[in-house]
């Protein structure tokens, strides 16, 4: 059971570094597969993630996006190859104590029974990096500010709609001051505007905090708009990566479907 | 022959984990003293949710203990021992067991559907990325919660249970015991090891309904529907179990 099988942190186990260092994280994947009773899902997957670097990985649903971002942050352990973050395996232990990984789910995730500020302050909470509730209140509002939700602390998450509740989700991710900063899908199910609106937090957080962020979508407007490199997975493995302009321009011709019917 | 080999399994495999997650949450009670406030809430939930339906429960079962047993008594004109009856049937077994029963249906039902819909939607996926262990954050409050709150219940289900018996016996033409002599037989009876022993199979229902519901719920995959199996399935396993259990501590601690 997935649940047992991970060692998380206990309160005496705080972050080893100052909250206020945040280094970019790279990733690197070898050989990578998985498989759920008959179905293999990746096969075989390479790709390498620099520093500070925001890579898009594209593809089709069911083709093994969301697991490979679940294996980069250690939900899943891997049936064969390694994933490897900072230079150590994402389920050791050892990844989570030195590294901030932080990732903004499909499902948004938020807590129902807390408060917005209380999502978003949990992990400082939790770890006990302040000393008083008034500096974690300060961090969170500094979050919201960042995502657009300036007076969104005393909400609960019931109330709010799809795209708040992915601004949400982001803020909590930087409230942990990640090293690395993973999405699943933060446009899905949300009409254009709110997604334009979602992208745009995105670039602005990229621009700002350099963070390494590795962002699984089929929303191609978002990720030639904001990828410094884009892979495509199909049928669980990466058959074509490069710049925006690389890939639009990429003669396989399952990229070039898929490109032409998104 | 495989069917059956693999409901084997799955059920050797389910005991197993829930064990291990009883021992971790029991492990991570060491981290109790920074988790008060989760620890407090969880009690009050308990408490709250659970008390008007313990006191009007516990009222009727003292009640008709002794109105069944009063009406037999009478025809041997032993009446007179129809306290100590009824008190003793209240704290050694009618107390823990029902009052077990209920925290689940009102409370381990509740457990299970609120782990459970946090699995379905990835919130405890959530817990583990931001590396909070879901079984110090989620597990451990609700098991020392429902280990602390459910023997205090059983003494206010005694408690009430007596006061229906008394009232039944005083009320009833047939019986008619006054109350204060029903109180008197009652308390020269049950001793205070009946109460303790009481108390002891309360804690272990506590456990059993924790682990139970916890581990049911954080299995959950699926959607609403799997959470609604879940609830169903939490709340019969930990009857079962209630059950089981009791007969084995009614063995070890009175005979």
């Amino acid at each position: 059971m997935g649940l047992f099988r991970r060692r998380t942190a206990t309160p005496d186990e705080a972050p080893p570094r100052r909250y206020d260092e945040s280094t970019p994280v790279g990733t690197e994947i070898h050989g990578l597969e998985k498989r759920y009773g008959e179905k293999r899902v990746l096969t075989g997957v390479e790709l390498t993630v620099q520093a500070g670097e925001t890579v898009v990985i594209i593809g089709g649903s069911g083709h093994g996006k969301s697991v490979l971002l679940r294996h980069i942050i250690g939900l899943e352990t891997p049936d064969a190859g390694t994933v490897l973050v900072g230079g150590l395996p994402s389920i050791d232990p050892e990844m989570r104590a030195r590294y901030r990984i932080a990732m903004i789910f499909q499902s948004s995730a938020l807590f129902n029974s807390m408060s917005v500020g209380d999502n978003i302050g949990l992990w400082l909470v939790e770890h006990h990096i302040f000393r008083t509730s008034g500096e974690v209140a300060a961090v969170v509002q500094r979050c919201l500010a960042m995502v657009g939700l300036d007076d969104a602390a005393a909400l609960m998450p019931s109330t709010l709609s799809g795209g708040m509740k992915k601004r949400v989700a982001i803020a909590r991710a930087l409230a942990m001051n990640p090293d690395l900063i993973l999405y699943d899908e933060p446009t899905s199910e949300l009409d254009p505007l709110v997604s334009d609106t979602i992208g745009k937090v995105i670039v602005d957080l990229k621009q700002r905090l350099r963070l390494t962020s590795i962002i699984v979508s089929h929303d191609l407007r978002l990720a030639f708009a904001i990828a410094d490199r884009v892979a495509m997975i199909h049928d669980g493995r990466i058959i074509a990566e490069g710049t925006p302009d690389a890939i639009r321009a990429h003669p396989d011709p399952l990229v070039r479907r898929f490109i032409a019917r998104a | 022959m495989s069917r059956l080999a693999d409901v084997i399994i799955r059920l050797l495999r389910g005991t197993g984990e829930a064990l291990f997650l009883l021992v971790e949450a029991v492990w991570a009670c060491r981290w109790a003293p920074l988790n008060l406030p989760k620890i407090f809430t969880q009690m009050a939930e308990i408490g709250v949710a659970t008390l008007p339906i313990t006191a009007m429960v516990a009222l009727f079962i003292g009640g008709v203990l002794a109105l069944q047993t009063g009406s037999v008594l009478v025809d041997f004109g032993i009446q007179g021992t129809l306290g100590g009856i009824v008190g003793v049937s209240m704290v050694k077994e009618l107390g823990p067991v029902m009052t077990a029963i209920l925290v689940t249906g009102r409370m381990g039902s509740a457990m299970a559907a609120e782990i459970g819909a946090m699995s379905v939607y990835q919130e405890i996926d959530a817990l583990k990325t931001m590396n909070i262990d879901p079984v110090r954050f989620l597990v451990m409050p609700r098991l020392l919660a429902t280990v602390i709150v459910l023997p205090v219940l059983v003494i206010y289900a005694d408690v009430i249970g007596w006061i229906g018996g008394g009232i039944v016996s005083s009320v009833n033409h047939r019986i008619n015991i006054p109350f204060n002599l029903y109180m008197r037989n009652l308390t020269d009876v049950v001793d205070f090891d009946d109460i303790i022993n009481g108390l002891i199979k309360a804690m272990v229902f506590g456990l059993i309904i924790a682990v139970t519901c916890c581990y049911v719920g954080l299995r959950t995959s699926g959607g609403p529907r799997e959470v609604g199996q879940s609830v169903t399935k939490a709340v019969v396993v930990s009857f079962v179990l209630i059950l089981i259990s009791d007969y084995i501590v009614t063995r070890m601690l009175f005979l």
